[in-house]
């Protein structure tokens, strides 16, 4: 059956996101963004709605069942409201959904708990490497074996709270294949770089760059499962914030022409700009549609589930560079100043070309 | 619960088709496409005879509602794969299309039963809707047919000339089917004087003066239909009595909402004509040594993979609208804005993919021997008729603007 009405369920949930996202996270973010800082109050409450914890099952201190669809319909809610914050909340889900999701029993009963059970603590991954052409599928951080450890070396950037992070889980290649290794916090050779990473946009998430000088974790720490099923997770996690992202863009962009004035009408009464909103809204439309559909894949195990993810990423990328930059072009002058927030989503708009691994579900 | 199975009762009627699609449609693609006012008989009579078998009259949803209502989604597919075979040939497929769907939205019960029986017989018969004149596609309330009422006679006078007709051949000369012509009752009133009303085949005073040759879809007949003092039984205007002297009536209204649910159809047409040639294009890449890998970033991809992987993204989510939009009517949930958008999008994806397609495969695309070139000429229609990209545009702009056509034109 095909079906778009989401259970009611999800609906409670996704309630409880949007009033959180409009009422906390959309009015804080513009002082996160200018004052580099997210206030931890507005992290803890957001951490408090349980979006990473009704994913992970009771036998691991979560209260749930992972569904990439639910998931999907909370992160698109989450950064409807502002996406550092979105990616701050969903940080510690970077380490916990792939323990979840290609952890061993083991792993997940011993890691799990404690990152879910109590407050938001900082839990997250590197997996982005600074080359321009960063692959996830081919990295150039390596693993070695060495004994009963593995040794891995390399460099990652765009960590997101890596200075005190409690541990990490890290990607690097062995045997070919991108493997995802726990390490803990000290561990010996890892070093975070000291001072943050200057981006784009993402100003108020402290980032990281961290290099790996031969830092051995024992062989426990791999995730034994296979990446694909992670990769897939974290592109329909970004491609959702995206659409959460462009729905903001477009609805400020929308009330705002309809309120100003030129040439004797609403700005919103010239077909210049109405075509610009129509487009926007239908390309928001699809691109929501072939996410959820890749969501579904996941939870339905369909074999096709992570091409469907790569494309519903690809296409959430150019849709939030398009909707992001009419959105401050229908502004104008005023869209152009870092008061309204469309400048601030066009720079975040910009970065779903390259974001991946910064969101899970 | 958000669901993406296609429902079993589909996929089973969807393979069906892709059989007709390729033993009845594609190997006559060129061929009617070189002879272009040549009828498919075959295909014609074959539709008409599997449509009988199936119980129906039409691929139309009927009026029955069992189980989970899947009429409009099930028209959806089977429209997207027969165009899938053909956007052309589809459009000779018999039975009820845009004509017998106004008939549907608006007749009264008499009426229905006196012109849609016909679609019940062995002999294709075929309808359809007649708007469009020369000086007026997109701004219907300018038409200047009009509609004179002869109270004696208990008659309409029709007087005026229609163009753009998609299969007005068929209907009025091929079969004994008939047409839906839009005229005005008071020109002075505008919008609010447009009435449809139906003419028989056979009808005096009614003919098909020209028949169109078109970039594409050349299988399909469009027809030019002059009416000279055209006169048709007062009971010919479509709903009750009282839309003569209503103003903007409910049996308007009701016709206008039937574009709601066409629009997703067109758009299917457009997504299945785009699938084709997405498939062959993929077919022929590979058949010249080259792969498409999926997963890499944009910076290790060869630019076909790009183009490719593109298209794929576009076609999929377009098609993804449709199906949204055609759930909503079968779920009774108002979609002017969800059919509007999959119209637009339709639109647009058809014709980037199937341009890209021929620029991708250079002399070989250009050329008559394979099909792309003419999945080219096919594609543009769909950007135009059944409410331009522009018009579609504003439609969804008033949607989520909140205004009236008067606020925003």
């Amino acid at each position: 059956m095909y079906s778009f009405e989401p259970s009611e369920e999800q609906k409670m949930l996704i309630d409880a996101v949007n009033r959180y996202a409009t009422s906390d996270l959309r009015p804080a973010a513009h002082d996160a963004e200018e004052n580099k800082e997210l206030p931890p109050k507005l992290i803890s409450k957001g951490w408090e709605l349980g979006v990473l914890q009704a994913s992970i099952p009771e036998a691991y201190g979560g209260f749930g069942e992972r569904s990439a669809v639910t998931g999907v319909l909370a992160a698109e809610a989450m950064a409807y409201g502002d996406l550092a914050g979105a990616l701050a909340i969903g940080t510690p889900g970077l380490f916990a959904l792939p323990v979840l999701l290609a952890g061993s029993e083991e792993q997940k009963k011993k890691y799990l708990p404690p990152v879910i059970e109590a407050d938001w603590r900082a839990y997250t991954a590197a997996l982005l490497e600074p080359s321009f052409d960063f692959d996830p599928n081919d990295l150039k951080t390596v693993a070695s074996v060495n004994g009963d450890d593995y040794v891995l070396k390399g460099e990652k950037t765009f960590v997101p709270f890596a200075a005190n992070a409690e541990a990490m889980l890290v990607y690097a290649k062995l045997d070919g294949k991108t493997a995802g290794f726990i390490v803990p916090k000290g561990a010996a050779g890892l070093k975070v770089g000291e001072e943050r990473e200057k981006y784009l946009g993402l100003n108020a998430l402290p980032f990281y760059k961290i290099t790996l000088e031969a830092v051995k974790v024992p062989k426990s720490n791999l995730l034994p499962g296979d990446f694909t099923p992670v990769l897939a997770a974290g592109r329909v996690a970004l491609a959702a914030m995206a659409i959460g992202v462009a729905k903001a863009a477009l609805e400020y962009s929308r009330d705002y022409a309809k309120e100003r004035d030129v040439f004797g009408v609403k700005v919103a009464q010239k077909q210049a700009i109405a075509f610009m909103l129509a487009e926007m809204v239908t390309e928001i439309e699809a691109i929501r549609l072939l996410t959820w559909e890749a969501a579904w894949m996941i939870d339905a195990n369909k074999e096709d589930a992570s091409k469907q993810a790569y494309l519903a990423l690809t296409g959430a990328a150019d849709m939030a560079m398009m909707v992001t930059d009419r959105a401050v072009q229908i502004l104008g002058g005023h869209g152009y100043i870092r008061e309204h927030p469309v400048e601030l989503w066009m720079r975040n708009g910009r970065g779903f070309a390259t974001f991946t691994g910064l969101a899970m579900v | 619960m958000i669901e993406f199975e296609i429902p079993e009762k589909i996929t089973g009627v969807c393979t069906v088709i892709k059989s007709v699609a390729d033993n009845m449609m594609r190997p006559v693609s060129r061929y009617f496409d070189e002879h272009e006012h040549e009828i498919p008989w075959d295909y014609i009579t074959f539709m008409q005879t599997a449509t009988r078998a199936m119980g129906g009259s039409s691929m139309a949803p009927s009026e029955k509602r069992e189980g989970p209502r899947l009429g409009f989604q099930r028209l959806a597919f089977m429209v997207e794969m027969l165009s899938w075979g053909d956007a052309g040939i589809y459009l000779d497929t018999p039975g009820g299309m845009l004509g017998s769907a106004a008939v549907s939205a608006t007749g009264t019960p008499e009426q229905k039963e006196r012109f849609l029986a016909r679609f019940k017989s062995e002999t294709p018969t075929f309808d359809a809707m007649c708007m469009t004149e020369s000086q007026c596609g997109s701004d219907t309330s300018a038409i200047r047919t009009t509609a004179v009422l002869d109270k004696d006679e208990s008659q309409w006078i029709l007087n005026g000339e229609k163009i753009f007709v998609t299969a007005g051949h068929k209907a009025m000369v091929d079969s004994k089917g008939f047409i839906v012509v839009w005229a005005t009752i008071d020109p002075k009133a505008g919008r609010a004087g447009m009435r449809p009303f139906v003419v028989e085949a056979g009808t005096p005073g009614c003919q098909v003066t020209k028949l169109e040759h078109k970039l594409g879809i050349r299988a399909s007949d469009t027809a030019s239909i002059v009416l000279q003092d055209c006169r048709v039984p007062f009971d010919n205007i479509l709903g009750s009595s009282e839309v003569v002297t209503g103003k903007a009536t409910t049996g308007f209204k009701g016709a206008m909402a039937t574009f709601d649910a066409t629009r997703p159809i067109v758009a299917a047409q457009a997504i299945g004509l785009a699938r084709a040639t997405l498939e062959l294009l993929k077919e022929m890449l590979t058949e010249k040594g080259v792969t498409i890998r999926y997963g890499l970033p944009r910076q290790k991809m060869t630019s076909i993979e790009k183009d490719v992987i593109d298209m794929e993204v576009m076609l999929r989510s377009a098609w993804l609208l449709v199906i949204e939009a055609v759930w909503m009517m079968d779920n009774g949930k108002p979609n002017s804005l969800e059919s509007s958008m999959c119209k637009v999008r339709a639109g647009d994806v058809v014709n980037k993919i199937t341009q890209k397609a021929v620029e991708i495969m250079g002399p070989l695309g250009y050329s008559r021997e394979y099909l792309l070139e003419k999945w080219f000429r096919d594609a543009k229609i769909s950007d135009i008729y059944e409410g331009t990209g522009q018009i579609n545009r504003l439609v969804v702009a008033r949607q989520i603007l909140g205004y009236r056509s008067s606020e925003l034109r």
